[in-house]
């Protein structure tokens, strides 16, 4: 096909793109199969291993850090509850996740 | 023994003396490219080799580039033979455009190199990646209506699909007499994505629409991303088999990477080879901007039609963008859509700055960046489906 006209040039245009569509549509429905399946064997292993952590119960140990925590925190005549609220407030008042912030030690100043 | 003689005879064996203005011209040109490259900073690690190649190739007797035997070549009249005997360094280095070599190379590292993570999260961004090649069949019905053949029309036409491996890829195997134009064309307007893109973005979505915060996607798991690469293969190259060495590279690529057992590979992939290869193919394709081939008004129809091509692509991935925003209640930023032209991950950068602007609180980038590389997968199908059409 060397030499088309403007009204086959344009049937192929349309065919192109619906082409491009369809196998994108297609392969996209391939990912959300792909996707579920995935999701499916994710949770399915899950499953037992919170019934056994059920059915055993932890030993008691010093609760690990929280994942993005920057070390320990320390207090200096300040309860966990007041501190945390500290906290949430300062990280609202700055715009950013509280896990992006490093918080040393709070204080309580008396007057 | 004429002293005046000897120097006659030296300027008549210069390159001086043998230049045409054409030559003039062209080599203008490649400094205006070079320009372009190293201050404007214009695509550079492809410009400034296309520049350099577009001088090369314009020097007068110097014999590095033969577009006589290419022609000879495309008309089946000598084989690679002939041209390993008697072609200069720059047609050694264009077998490997001729050849599809190096947009296959590139694109394995540029597989490499990506996360196919926001797609698999959000498969729905495989729309946006297809609204977006519109410009691709648009820009070929316009090159037909001015005159150009069908396999120059198809290689014209997929500038708008924003991605320079696949522009190469298929110019060469279509219209190689036109690779300097349109690669050119597909790599500046590449380059120029932040400023073509913003005005259409503005122009078809509310500022409404742009402030929309998309929600945090799901998290895919290394099975999944491992399957990807070869479900896609095995799908899109049944599908059309002109793009399997395209799809094939790129998901090869992305199958290195996401493994983990062959970080050697992917890293090899992503770096070395991509660099020897970006520097081989772009001294080719500037080979190819010989000046009677390039001074001519196809090229400036092409720089015409490659720009539109870009903004309808862009226009097309908005408008189903719109279209998903509302079909969704505003759950989906239609902004993303114009990532949809591939150019990874420049526009994909675009959107997430355009979405900033109108909420400085909005971060586009990983949702953008779906529709992106479903871009490249798109333009692949578009290329495959133009070269079963018009391919030998």
């Amino acid at each position: 096909m060397e030499n088309i006209t403007l009204g086959q040039g344009g049937i192929l245009a349309l065919l192109g793109y619906a082409m491009v569509f369809v196998g994108l549509i297609l392969l996209m429905v391939l990912t959300i199969i792909l996707g579920k399946f995935f999701m499916a064997i994710a949770k399915k292993d899950a499953a037992p291993a919170s019934a056994k952590q059920e059915e055993t119960p932890a030993p008691v140990v010093d609760a690990p850090t929280a994942p993005g925590a920057a070390g320990q925190l320390k207090l200096y005549n300040v309860e966990p509850k007041t501190a945390a609220m500290v906290m949430a407030i300062v990280a609202d008042k700055m715009g950013k996740p509280i896990n992006e912030l490093r918080f040393l030690s709070i204080k309580e100043v008396a007057e | 023994m004429n002293i005046g003689e000897i120097l006659l005879n030296l300027w008549e064996k210069s390159g001086f003396a043998a230049a045409t203005w054409q030559n003039y011209v062209m080599l203008l040109i490649g400094c205006v490219l070079l320009y372009l490259a190293i201050v404007k900073k214009f695509e550079p690690l492809l410009l400034c080799g296309i520049a350099f190649g577009c001088i090369l190739t314009n020097l007068p007797m110097a014999n590095m580039y033969h577009q006589e035997l290419w022609t000879a070549f495309m008309n089946k009249e000598i084989g690679y033979g002939e041209i390993m005997k008697s072609g200069g360094l720059l047609d050694f280095f264009y077998i490997g455009v001729k050849t599809s070599i190096y947009p296959c190379l590139i694109f394995m590292g540029v597989g490499a190199m990506t996360d196919f993570g926001p797609l698999l999260s959000n498969p729905k961004s495989l729309l946006l990646g297809a609204a977006a090649q519109m410009g691709v069949f648009a820009a070929f019905v316009g090159a037909i209506a001015l005159g150009f053949s069908g396999p120059q029309a198809a290689s014209i036409g997929i500038i708008g699909g924003a991605d320079g491996p696949t522009a190469i890829f298929l110019t060469s195997k279509l219209a190689p007499e036109l690779l300097g134009a349109i690669a050119v064309a597909a790599y500046s307007y590449m380059a120029l994505i932040p400023l073509i893109q913003p005005p259409f973005m503005k122009l078809l979505t509310t500022k409404e629409q742009r402030k929309i915060k998309m929600e945090q996607t799901r998290k895919v798991s290394k099975a999944e991303k491992i399957v990807f690469p070869v479900a896609v293969t095995l799908f899109v190259a049944l599908l059309l088999p002109d793009t399997a060495p395209l799809i094939g590279c790129l998901m090869l690529g992305n199958l290195a990477k996401e493994t983990g057992v062959t970080d050697r590979l992917s890293d090899t992939m992503q770096n070395a080879l991509m660099n020897i290869v970006t520097i081989l193919l772009s001294i080719s394709v500037g080979a190819t901007m010989v000046g009677s081939n390039f001074l001519t008004a196809e090229t400036l129809k092409i720089v015409v039609l490659g720009v539109v091509a870009f903004i309808l692509s862009t226009c097309g991935g908005l408008l189903v963008g719109v279209l998903m925003c509302k079909l969704t209640k505003g759950k989906i930023n239609p902004l993303i859509g114009s990532a949809g032209v591939s150019a990874v991950p420049m526009a994909a950068r675009v959107a997430n700055k355009e979405g900033q602007k109108a909420n400085p609180a909005n971060f586009l980038l990983m949702h953008a960046m779906g529709p992106n590389v479903a871009g490249v997968i798109g333009s692949a199908i578009a290329a495959g489906f133009l070269l079963s059409i018009f391919g030998a």
